[in-house]
């Protein structure tokens, strides 16, 4: 469908206003969701009560041990459950869908490849949760416990970029994972296993700090997990020094572009040997 | 009409069990998510002794109690949660024309074969827990776990049926009961003292989250609250669970009869 060109051909002006443009459509689509965003936030609210609780009583109990002093831990807990639907880590199975009702068949007929159009249209969503999603559990922990101020300047720019790097690679797995239906026809099985091994292994359940360090490093160089959560919480409240913090959103950059091409290649694996389902 | 509920169930288990690979990963998936319980609060005790003034020992009754009632419940009635997507697609049309209950019908409407294993993982591990934890055994304290159990497999199951009826209302807020369901699962994990102020008041003795883990834990490790409820309130489970079930069937009715298809 996309054989290998130029790039100069490959980042034309008409496609990245076709990304642009699925983009906006992503940004609106998602906007009439009004009742499912005000309840899901209202789900991460109460959760992150639950967890703040948790990790204060953690953290009055552990003291030095725990890596994290109270207004980190509380921003470490407020910005998870806001960054929760902006990285999406759960709940996307649009792409499992149309491959097993075939309608996949119309995305290959699109001027730009499936990765792109589909990464577009979840940029477009997350920018979209951004306000709607991030905003109401990070205000409520600012006006009920109060966040963490970051003491460097740059921390709140690379925090952003680190959020968008996480968004990439929550998206290029969540591809993956879907394009699973595409060898098993059916990929609710491997998105289930995505949802329960993603939440612990990003940091969800526990700062990943609290591992011991051999398992946390091989965790942050082996896997894009820490990258979907851990790294932009602990780029915002300042766990590490600034050569650390900017090491860690390198790494994470370093595994986007290796999902990227990971999701690329798949597509085109599976392009190869597609089977149309449906009539 | 037993017939009728077995082709409907035998159905939905030919139907899972087409795609092989899918399901096994499934069933294994399951299992994780008590792994990961268990192992959060290990985790979590790496770095800290003590957590509301509890050991690991005690914790893991608490957790491991919530996961295994939690676990029944949602087997038994935990397929509830699809009426919102039957109620978006106007397909509760469907189950409502059948000459068969509205809700058996939902509850057999898909394989909860799953949900089996994993309940008996739960219980796996809430005995380990116990065995762990020294509990030392007495006629009262074995009548005391049955009773939780069973209380709690109903308190939980009234919430997911309360909860899955809010989309008889408003379709797309199904997410809206999970922070009380899936929240109260989580809440009841943890020793109460943990929380704070009005947080904890709601969940813990408004909702009566904390008598469906906490409390009964508190007993079978012959422990005093400290903050100061009395011993019997261990026994609670199936007082709080009967008020619930008997709200929920109310709720439940209210929003069949609520119901409007969407015609299409």
């Amino acid at each position: 469908m996309h054989g290998p060109t130029a790039t100069a051909d490959w980042i034309s002006w008409p496609r990245v206003r076709a990304f642009g443009a699925l983009a906006a459509a992503g940004y609106r689509r998602h906007s009439t969701y009004r009742q499912a965003a005000v309840a899901g936030a209202t789900t991460n609210v109460v959760f992150g009560f639950i967890k703040v609780y948790v990790l204060l009583a953690v953290v009055a109990a552990g003291g030095a041990a725990v890596g994290y002093d109270r207004r980190q831990i509380v921003t470490f807990v407020w910005v998870a459950q806001g960054l929760l639907t902006v990285v999406l880590m759960w709940s996307w199975t649009e792409l499992s869908e149309r491959i097993r009702s075939g309608d996949v068949v119309t995305d290959l007929l699109r001027p730009l490849p499936p990765v792109v159009a589909y990464l577009a249209e979840d940029l477009g969503r997350a920018g979209q949760a951004v306000l709607t999603r991030f905003l109401p559990p990070v205000v409520v922990g600012a006006l009920v416990f109060g966040l963490y101020v970051p003491g460097r300047w740059f921390t709140v720019p690379l925090f952003a970029l680190s959020v968008l790097l996480a968004t990439v690679c929550s998206f290029c797995c969540r591809y993956l994972v879907n394009a699973t239906a595409y060898w098993l026809a059916d990929a609710r099985g491997p998105i289930v296993l995505w949802g329960v091994g993603s939440g612990v292994l990003a940091g969800l359940y526990f700062p990943l700090r609290f591992l011991p360090d051999p398992v946390a490093v091989a965790l942050w160089v082996a896997t894009p997990f820490p990258g979907l959560m851990q790294t932009p919480l602990d780029v915002l409240v300042e766990r590490d020094g600034p050569a650390l913090q900017c090491g860690l959103v390198a790494l994470q950059a370093v595994w986007a572009a290796l999902l990227l091409l990971a999701c690329d290649r798949t597509q085109r694996r599976a392009e190869r040997r597609l089977v149309l389902q449906g009539g | 009409m037993a017939r009728a509920y077995w082709a409907l169930f035998a159905g939905q288990f030919r139907s899972v069990t087409a795609y092989r690979a899918s399901f096994a990963v499934e069933l294994f998936s399951n299992l994780g998510v008590i792994v990961f319980d268990v192992l959060a609060v290990l985790v979590l005790f790496s770095v800290t002794r003590t957590l509301g003034g509890f050991t690991v020992r005690e914790v893991l009754v608490m957790v491991s109690l919530t996961a295994c009632t939690f676990a029944l419940a949602d087997l038994a009635v935990g397929n509830i949660e699809r009426v919102k997507t039957y109620v978006r697609s106007g397909r509760l049309d469907t189950v409502l024309l059948r000459p068969l209950g509205a809700l058996p019908q939902l509850l057999l409407m898909d394989m909860p074969l799953k949900k089996v294993s994993r309940s008996l993982f739960a219980l796996a591990v809430l005995a380990v827990a116990l065995h762990l934890a020294g509990v030392t055994w007495t006629p009262a304290r074995a009548a005391l776990l049955a009773a939780t159990v069973a209380g709690a497999v109903t308190f939980f199951g009234a919430f997911f049926v309360a909860g899955a009826s809010v989309a008889f209302w408003w379709v797309e807020s199904g997410e809206l009961a999970n922070s009380v369901t899936y929240g109260g699962r989580e809440f009841a994990g943890y020793p109460v003292p943990v929380f704070e102020g009005w947080f904890r008041n709601t969940f813990a003795y408004g909702l009566g989250f904390a008598f469906v883990g906490y409390h009964p834990a508190l007993a079978l490790l012959g422990r005093a609250d400290p903050l100061g409820l009395p011993a019997w309130s261990g026994w609670a489970a199936p007082l709080v669970a009967l008020p619930a079930a008997g709200a929920a069937a109310a709720v439940w009715r209210l929003g069949i009869r609520h119901y409007r298809s969407t015609g299409s």
